[in-house]
This record gives structure tokens, C-alpha cells and sequence, in this order.
């Protein structure tokens, strides 16, 4: 029995450490540790609630602005407030933009080395790359010149000597199977993609004055506005106001038609380029389909409120799938949650058998683990700066995939339209939509049915605005005066990596307690009081591993999960008036 | 050694791009810089000249947000950075390999490249309890940070974190967290900070030293002067709207929607030392301001404990009428840098409890001075500085146009003017933080 240590993992945000035992050419055991801790619960605690969403943003700043949204919306919870519809409309493009974007950035740059050869692409027949790439898509930067100019561009750089990032890759591995063709039409996109994302991103820059981190959400809203009298009004040929000056604002008409493009950009990218590419290593890889398949439960806490009331319908809903039963949506209550610390580097007053819900969380963080330099975790009961989250002491998996499934099963016209038009592509129908290869492939498919939705968002903001509707900011609980002496409030919702839900507790308008559990926190949690592995665990074993000093294999599920253990806090009241906790863990890259 | 036919430039060409776009790109780099654009064909040939220079990026203690900023870079673009500027031996978010096949570039590249690649820090840095808060390939980041910086060129502090232990190190962090000159005295260190940093900033930096062969002139802190020498409230498009009085006063109000000056919403700007409003973001898109959103001073050092409660208005000791000139806000500044050196001395206290009395000896930081105008009446342009710890934002105003200027020195005296209206801090107003 080998044992394989990946420290550090790479393509990912923030620290993992991932350690591995196989017997037979094959995964036995893993484990998953988070190697990085910031304490934002202590820098949190005592602040004006209305500031924590620019702490809470910076929990990850590739996913970044949904910690922001979780945070205003744990706040307007607490408080009372729903915010106006133009704001829901700007929040629900600024998140799914951020979903789109993330997903294409996620599968071309963190994930697609591990199933394409960058060194065999620089091998390939540039005419027959054409073909190959005009059978499967009618993107146009597909002729042949095209390619000669990507192929040559990048033997190039590696004739160079100075690799630069593809150094040291597992190229020539042989759980490689694409063709030179296919690897080069892969790694041409990969460098569009680098270039589009950036355009792309513009989107945010517009809607929150920079990216990343935007940074115009408010509590009750957003700090955007339309131009004054709304942007009907602001004729072409008329003097601009000085903030128009040199850029266009986002809810001017020329922003507005800018958000327009850019969402047709994405349109196109994703349908064009980013779903064909997927499926055509679907097709390649299809036996991926049943490896890193893992504990099979699956929650969505959902996403994109569609309508203004406080129970809004959701464009992904919020459910549960246990056991991989397709056939029945269970549902979801935030008072289901809670958190273990058995081998995670923290203690609970009544030990490690005790599991705890946010609200009554405990942190006392203490770290018994070896000390740098550390060769193994092999004996260390404690090895995560990650808590283990649990439903009703089941592990679960979040993302994409627990996304889709759960809107396939709860009969969602878009996701049920994504299946159908792929299911050609795949081969089958959603029970091909498994396990590592299934987790690449949902992704690539909710960012279609997110791209395609964007349009109607940003529509109906236009709409909206031009009815006369111009407020973004429900502002009457602005001031603390009018707040309780003591309240507290949630919010879940999702990012592109998955579930997450903020909590907190406010007291004489100050944090009091603020909590988080992020989609990694789920997938990529230690094991919990029953030893029962957490979701990227368990899906690691039974991975093929072929070649122990080059375990690509082992990348492929990791990534799958696109993790980021951006950070892990936790929050210990020093007045003695018992513990209080705060978690940050994984935002993500990508 | 020529690399005019594999460079820059040459694969410009070779991807159809006409001389006169590459043209524009150096004269982009040349604004960004506070060049003439006189500069931009030496920019150009030095560019597309230069061999790769190998970068390591270490991530400790981030958000990888500085990462993020460093995917959406413009001028050159994230993929001419990549392919035909930069070699990008280390960085844990592009690279292929991972493990100890990671750790193989990075080792690769130092011993290779002994002080010729430069290092790229992003976070905090934690120092407690023998560093196990951030590990990475099983050692202390503090460890990788020291070993890597030390045999580096120089090294590039991107972020706030990595500028001054950041949001780890705000009152209340429990992780002894740092920034780049806490763990490597010494050595050339470029600071970048923000939150995240502008990466046009940080690819003006690497350009400046391709095209002149030295680093930006920098302020005291490290700053180049080119990003952080002048005010935002200066150079804000919404800043005529504050000297005629005409401020939003509401979220979405009137002065909201005629995009009036953002001051009494809590923004800034008038104390924070950065190049937002003239660079923007995305290409020249926008900024926060622009957006409708105060700025947060996140270029500011300890900006989070500095300037937070972000939505509440800075200290005004002046009435602000139409009448109100730029050097008596310059005046007005340093009543600002005062209360914010009063409230912080609450929260050294409690960072010293956490992690141990502030280092001693530490160059101090040239306090808010404006340069360029007239120097504020009543400021002492020479003059001991007393601090409690050193906080003050280095918001030098220096001319723009001489690459290699050194910052201007000028030190003042924050005596104990108290703003009328100190900023309340978690730690010292609710003393319920520690």
C-alpha cells in the first residue's frame, strides 16, 4: 500500500492538502485537509453589521460578490428588508454572471490540463483541428488559420525552454486519450478563454465599480443608480453629468447596452465553445462517469430569486437528493445544519461526539497537528482547519451537479431542457451525469441555462426602470435606531462552487456572532464524529491511480469539485459569555 | 540578447495585430505610468526586447482575489502576460503540476534564476504559533515566503494583505498575520496594496522595470508613486460636485442619481492615496465611485481598521462651502491622520494582547501630505513625527514624469488635534473586541 501526498494541490483556491492510500492500482483511503486559517470572526465581531459584507466578500475573491450577496441578505433577513425589485434584478446578474464566468474559467484553467495535452497539441494538423472543431460547433475562430497560429504560438513558448506554468505537467501520461487534434482545439479555447473571461468581466466592473470584489452592494440594496430622471432620459447629444464622463455608468443606455453585448458574449462563448468542448471529452472520458461517483447525497440551498415576495420562486431550487434517488426531492431546513470538530483543529466544550448548529456553534480553535515541516497526516486524528458540516449527520455534496440534479428531479423546465439538448452529445440521459465527469459536465451545463437567463434579468431591468420604478435601495432600515436590540438573520443561497449560508446575530447594532458555511466546507470537509468521510473523500476512493508518482487521476476528481478552502475561521468570545463562531472556509478560484 | 522575433511584439504580429496596436498598448502603459507617451516606442522595443522574466507567486493568507485581479490584466492581456512577457514558473491557481512537482518549478526557478526572478507575495503572512494558521507543501508559508524573497530580484507585495498583514491582521486576527516587510526586512520590495489591487498597476510596475531597468520611484511605504501619489478625492470626476456643496445625502436620492459627491456617505476618498478614479478597473470601465458606491481606502494602510465604519463620513473640521480649496482639505487631512492615530492606539492595544507588542524601530510612514500645490498652510514641511504606530497613509503627491524621482520627503507633525468627529473603531468603542 502506497501512501501519495498532493500538497499543494493546485488549480484551486486557497490551501488543500490531499493525502491518498492505494492498493491496487486503485484509491483505498483518502484525506482532505485545509492548510490555511485566517480568524474573521474576531475581526467581525463588534462591527457595524452593515460593513460585513465587505469582510464577508473577501472570504474568496474569485468567486467573489456572492459572499457579498449572502451577507447583505443575512443582514436584510435579520432585519426585515426586501430589497427593491431592480436590486434583485442587478444581484441576480451580478451572481450569475459570476456563476457563468467562474464555470467557463474553472473548466478551461483549473480543470482542462487534467484531460488534455498541452504538449501534444503542439503536434497536431491545424486543417484537420478545423474539421474537427467545425463538426461540433459553428464558433467561428475555427479555421484552420486559426489553429496553425494557436499551435505555433504555443510551440513557441515551449520551444522557449521557459514553460512557465505547463512545467513539470503530467504530459505524455497515459490516462491521456485525446488526439493531438483535440488537445490543440482544448488549449486554443483555453487561451480565448483567458481573453474572453477578461472582457467578460466587465459585466461586474459596471455593475460594482470594479472586479473583483464589487462594490456597490448595500444593506436593503444596491449603490447604483440610474441617471437622474432614469435612462430615458439621458438623450444622446445631451451634456453628460461629470460621473458620465470618459465611461458610461452601468444603468445609463450605453451601460446598459454594454450588459447587453456582454451577456451575448456569454451566450455564445458557453454554447459555442465551452459546452461542445465538454462534451466532446465526455465522449472521450465516459467512463468517468462512474468513478469518484461518492456519497451521492446531494443539497441545493438554490438560487436567483424570480419574483419579490419573501418566499421567492428560485430559477435552480433548493432540495435534497439522498442516496442518488432520482426519483424523490426531499426538502431542505436551514435547522438541519450542523458542524462536527472530531478531526477538524478545533475543540467543543462535551468533546468531539457533540455536533453543532451555526447558531449555537463553538469554536475554540487548537491545533494538534504536526508542526511545519509536516510529511504526513497519517496518525493525526485532527487534520483540517475545516469543520465538518453535516444534514442530519449525513455528509453531502454540493455544487453544480447537486444543482442539476435536484433541478431535473423537481422538474425544472430549463434544467430539463440543458439534459435533453446534451443528452445526444452524452450518449444518454441524466444517469450518465455522474461522478467526476458528471460534476464537469453539470457545470458546463448550468452555466447554459444561467447565460441563457441573464438576457431575461437584464431585460426586465430595463423594463422595469423605464416603467418609472428607479429605486435600488430600501433604505428604511438604514439607520440602527430602527433596528432591534437583538436580532438574527440567515441566508442561503449558492455560488458557482456550491451551498452557502451566512448567519448572524446582532446586539445594540454591533455583530454579535457571524457565521458561514461555504460550499467547501461541505465537499471538501475532514471526516466527521462517526468517521464518515466528507463528499471529496469519498468520491477519491476507488480512483484509479496508474502511476503513483504522477497522479493525474487523483486531479481529475479533486477538481472536479472545483474546491477552494479559501479560508476557515472561527470565533471565540473573549467576555465569557459563551462561544461564538464564525466560519469562513472555501470561496473558490475559478 | 535580442528577442525581438519571439517576444511580444512579434507575436503581436503574428496574431494580425498592426504596429500601430502595439503602439497603443505602450502608450497605455505609458499613462498608467504618468509617462509622456513620448515614452511609449522605448517602452515598446524594451518590451518586446526583454527575456521572460520567471515569477514565483506565493499565495498565503488571500482570497486569491489579487490572483483573480491578475486573470483580468488588460495591458498586456492575461494571456500575453503569460505567453510572451512573464514566465509564470510558480503560481498555485495556473499552474499544471501540483504536489511536490509543483514545488519542483519553484525550486527550479530559484536555483536557475538566482536573483533573477522576481517574487510575487499574496496575503497575510502569519507568524503565530510557529506558523501552522498557513502551510503550504507541509511548511511554514513565512518559511517559503523568506527562502523565496530572499534569492528574488525583487519582490512585488500585491494586495493589501501582503502589504501589511491585511484583513488577517485587522484588530481582532488571531493569527499573528503580516505583510511582506514583516517577514523580509529589506531587499526591494514594491508594494501594491488594495483590495484588490488595480492590475494595471502591478503590470506598469513590471513594464517600468523592462523599459528602465530599475523599479518605480516609490513613497515611503513602498507605494510607487505613480499608483499612490495623489488623493482619490484629487482626481475624482465627482469632486467639482464637492467643492460646490452638492452632496448625495440619502442612498438613491437625487444627489445620488445626479452622481454628486459620495463624501457623506462615508466615502474615502479624501483620505485615501490610490490611482482608481484615472485608471478605473476592466480596461478604464469603472470604479466604485463611478458605480455609486464610496470608496473604502482600501489602499490605506490597516484600511480595515482605518477607515471602517465605512459608511460613516469622515471627520470634518472645515465647513465644506464652495469656498473650500484643495489645500485647506490638505489642511483638514491631517486632522484626519490624527483622530485615525488616536483610535488605532486603542487597537494596538489589543493586538498587542493578541500577538504581541508592534515592532519597534520601523521607518515611519511620511504622514498625508500634498505635494503638488501649494503646501497646506499651517503644516510644518519638516518636522518630527510622533505616531503611536505607524498608520498614517503616505498620500505623497509627487509630479508625474520622472520615472526614477525619488518620493517626496516631508514628514509632519500630527499633533493632538482631535477631529471633531473620531471615527468610532469596533476595538474602541465597543471594547468588547480581544
Amino acid at each position: 500500500m502506497a501512501r501519495i501526498v498532493i500538497d499543494p494541490v493546485t488549480r484551486i483556491g486557497g490551501q488543500l492538502r490531499i493525502e491518498v492510500e492505494v492498493a491496487n492500482g486503485v484509491v483505498s483511503d483518502a484525506w482532505s485537509s485545509g492548510t490555511m486559517f485566517r480568524g474573521l470572526e474576531l475581526i467581525l465581531k463588534g462591527r457595524d453589521p452593515r460593513d460585513a459584507w465587505l469582510f464577508a466578500q473577501r472570504v474568496c475573491g474569485a468567486a467573489t460578490g456572492v459572499h457579498a450577496l449572502a451577507s447583505v441578505r443575512a443582514v436584510e433577513n435579520a432585519l426585515g428588508v426586501t430589497v427593491p425589485r431592480n436590486a434583485r434584478l442587478v444581484r441576480n446578474v451580478i451572481a450569475g454572471a459570476e456563476f457563468v464566468r467562474d464555470h467557463v474559467v474553472h473548466f478551461y484553467h483549473m480543470h482542462a490540463l487534467d484531460w488534455a495535452d498541452v504538449l501534444s497539441a503542439t503536434t497536431a494538423d491545424p486543417a484537420a483541428t478545423s474539421t474537427l472543431a467545425r463538426s461540433i460547433s459553428d464558433w467561428p475562430n475555427s479555421s484552420a488559420a486559426d489553429f496553425l497560429g494557436a499551435r505555433d504560438r504555443l510551440a513557441t513558448f515551449v520551444k522557449s525552454g521557459q514553460t512557465g506554468p505547463f512545467a513539470n505537467g503530467y504530459w505524455g501520461h497515459p490516462a491521456f486519450r485525446l488526439s493531438p487534434e483535440a488537445n490543440l482545439m482544448i488549449v486554443a479555447h483555453y487561451l480565448e478563454a483567458l481573453d474572453w473571461h477578461r472582457t467578460f468581466s466587465r459585466i461586474h466592473t459596471l455593475l460594482g465599480g470594479k472586479n473583483p470584489h464589487p462594490q456597490t452592494f448595500l444593506v436593503g440594496g444596491m449603490a447604483l443608480t440610474p441617471p437622474w430622471g432614469g435612462p430615458s432620459q439621458a438623450l444622446p447629444g445631451e451634456h453628460p453629468s461629470l460621473v458620465e464622463r470618459n465611461a458610461p455608468t452601468a444603468l445609463s443606455p450605453r451601460g446598459l447596452a454594454d450588459i447587453s453585448d456582454l451577456i451575448s458574449s456569454a451566450t455564445a462563448f458557453v454554447d459555442q465553445v465551452y459546452v461542445p468542448d465538454v462534451l466532446a471529452i465526455a465522449r472521450q472520458y465516459g467512463e468517468w462517469a462512474g468513478i469518484g461517483t461518492g456519497i451521492g447525497n446531494y443539497l441545493s440551498f438554490g438560487e436567483f430569486p424570480e419574483d419579490d415576495s419573501s418566499q421567492p420562486a428560485l430559477l435552480l431550487p433548493r432540495g435534497r437528493i439522498m442516496d442518488r434517488n432520482l426519483t424523490t426531492l426531499d426538502t431542505v431546513d436551514q435547522a438541519g445544519i450542523a458542524e462536527t470538530v472530531a478531526h477538524s483543529h478545533y475543540t467543543y466544550d462535551g468533546g468531539d461526539g457533540v455536533s453543532r448548529h451555526p447558531w449555537e456553534g463553538q469554536t475554540a480553535p487548537r491545533y494538534e497537528g504536526p508542526k511545519p515541516p509536516v510529511t504526513t497526516l497519517a496518525g493525526s486524528a485532527k487534520y483540517s482547519w475545516l469543520k465538518a458540516p453535516r444534514y442530519v449527520d449525513e455528509p453531502m455534496e454540493v455544487g453544480p451537479l447537486a444543482r442539476m440534479l435536484v433541478g431535473y428531479v423537481g422538474q425544472v423546465g430549463a434544467v430539463r431542457d440543458v439534459f435533453a439538448s446534451a443528452a445526444a452529445g452524452l450518449g444518454g440521459g441524466p444517469e450518465l451525469v455522474s461522478g467526476t465527469l458528471g460534476r464537469t459536465v453539470a457545470r458546463a451545463l448550468e452555466a447554459q441555462v444561467i447565460a441563457k437567463r441573464l438576457a431575461g434579468w437584464r431585460d426586465d431591468l430595463v423594463a422595469n426602470i423605464a416603467s418609472g420604478d428607479l429605486a435600488l435601495a430600501d433604505i428604511t432600515h438604514w439607520n440602527p435606531e430602527t433596528w432591534p436590540r437583538q436580532v438574527q438573520g440567515y441566508a442561503l443561497g449558492e455560488t458557482s462552487q456550491g451551498a452557502l449560508g451566512h448567519w448572524l446575530k446582532i446586539r445594540d447594532a454591533r455583530i454579535d456572532a457571524y457565521q458561514l458555511i461555504d460550499a467547501s466546507t461541505w465537499n471538501a470537509s475532514p471526516r466527521d464524529d462517526r468517521d464518515h468521510r466528507g463528499a471529496l473523500e469519498q468520491a477519491l476512493v476507488g480512483t484509479p491511480v496508474e502511476d503513483a508518482s504522477r497522479p493525474l487521476e487523483i486531479l481529475r476528481t479533486v477538481h472536479s469539485f472545483d474546491p477552494c478552502t479559501a479560508c476557515a475561521v472561527h470565533a471565540y468570545d473573549p467576555q465569557g459569555r459563551g462561544p461564538i463562531e464564525i466560519r469562513i472556509v472555501p470561496g473558490g478560484v475559478g | 540578447m535580442s528577442r525581438l522575433d519571439d517576444g511580444l511584439y512579434a507575436a503581436m504580429l503574428q496574431r494580425g495585430m498592426s504596429r500601430r496596436s502595439f503602439i497603443k498598448f505602450s502608450v497605455a502603459v505609458a499613462g498608467a505610468l504618468a509617462l509622456p507617451a513620448t515614452y511609449a516606442p522605448r517602452i515598446a522595443t524594451a518590451v518586446a526586447a526583454a527575456p521572460r522574466i520567471p515569477v514565483i507567486w506565493m499565495r498565503g493568507q488571500a482570497c486569491a482575489g489579487n490572483t483573480t485581479a491578475f486573470l483580468r490584466a488588460t495591458h498586456p492581456t492575461i494571456s500575453e502576460l503569460v505567453l510572451d512577457v512573464l514566465s509564470i514558473d510558480y503560481d498555485e491557481t495556473l499552474m499544471a503540476p501540483s504536489g511536490a512537482d509543483a514545488e519542483l518549478s519553484r525550486i527550479t526557478t530559484m536555483e536557475k534564476h538566482p536573483n533573477g526572478y522576481v517574487a510575487v507575495v499574496e496575503g497575510g503572512i502569519p507568524l503565530a504559533d510557529e506558523g501552522v494558521h498557513c502551510m503550504v507543501g507541509g511548511r511554514a508559508f513565512k518559511d517559503v515566503v523568506r527562502e523565496v524573497c530572499d534569492g528574488a530580484l525583487a519582490t512585488i507585495a500585491v494586495g493589501s494583505c501582503a502589504f501589511d498583514g491585511g484583513l488577517p491582521a485587522a484588530a481582532g486576527g488571531p493569527t499573528g498575520a503580516v505583510g511582506v516587510s514583516g517577514v523580509v526586512p529589506g531587499g526591494q520590495l514594491v508594494s501594491l496594496p488594495g483590495c484588490p489591487l488595480n492590475v494595471e498597476n502591478l503590470t506598469a510596475t513590471i513594464v517600468h522595470y523592462l523599459t528602465f531597468n530599475q523599479w518605480p520611484a516609490t513613497d515611503g511605504r513602498g507605494r510607487p508613486l505613480f499608483a499612490y501619489g495623489a488623493l482619490v478625492h484629487n482626481q475624482c470626476e465627482r469632486r467639482p460636485h464637492f467643492e460646490f456643496g452638492e452632496f448625495a445625502a440619502a442612498w438613491g436620492d437625487e444627489g445620488s442619481q445626479k452622481g454628486w459627491c459620495l463624501y457623506k456617505m462615508g466615502c474615502k476618498g479624501p483620505e485615501t492615496a490610490a490611482n482608481c478614479p484615472t485608471t478605473r478597473y476592466s480596461d478604464g470601465t469603472s470604479w466604485s465611485v463611478k458605480a455609486g458606491h464610496g470608496c473604502v481606502g482600501c489602499t490605506t494602510p490597516r484600511f480595515w481598521d482605518a477607515m471602517s465604519p465605512f459608511y460613516q463620513r469622515l471627520p470634518a473640521p472645515l465647513p465644506f462651502a464652495p469656498s473650500v480649496t484643495a489645500d485647506q482639505v490638505g489642511q483638514a487631512l491631517v486632522g484626519g491622520v490624527a483622530a485615525m492615530t488616536v483610535a488605532h492606539g486603542a487597537l494596538s492595544v489589543v493586538r498587542e494582547r493578541l500577538v504581541g507588542p508592534p515592532k519597534h524601530g520601523a521607518p515611519v510612514a511620511p504622514a498625508a501630505v500634498e505635494a503638488t500645490a501649494a503646501e497646506p498652510p499651517g503644516v510644518p514641511a519638516e518636522a518630527e513625527v510622533e505616531v503611536v504606530e505607524t498608520l498614517a497613509p503616505a498620500a505623497v503627491e509627487a509630479t508625474a514624469g520622472e520615472p526614477s524621482g525619488v518620493p517626496v520627503e516631508a514628514e509632519t507633525e500630527v499633533v493632538d488635534t482631535l477631529a471633531d468627529e473620531p471615527r468610532a473603531t469596533p476595538g474602541a468603542s465597543s471594547g468588547k473586541v480581544g
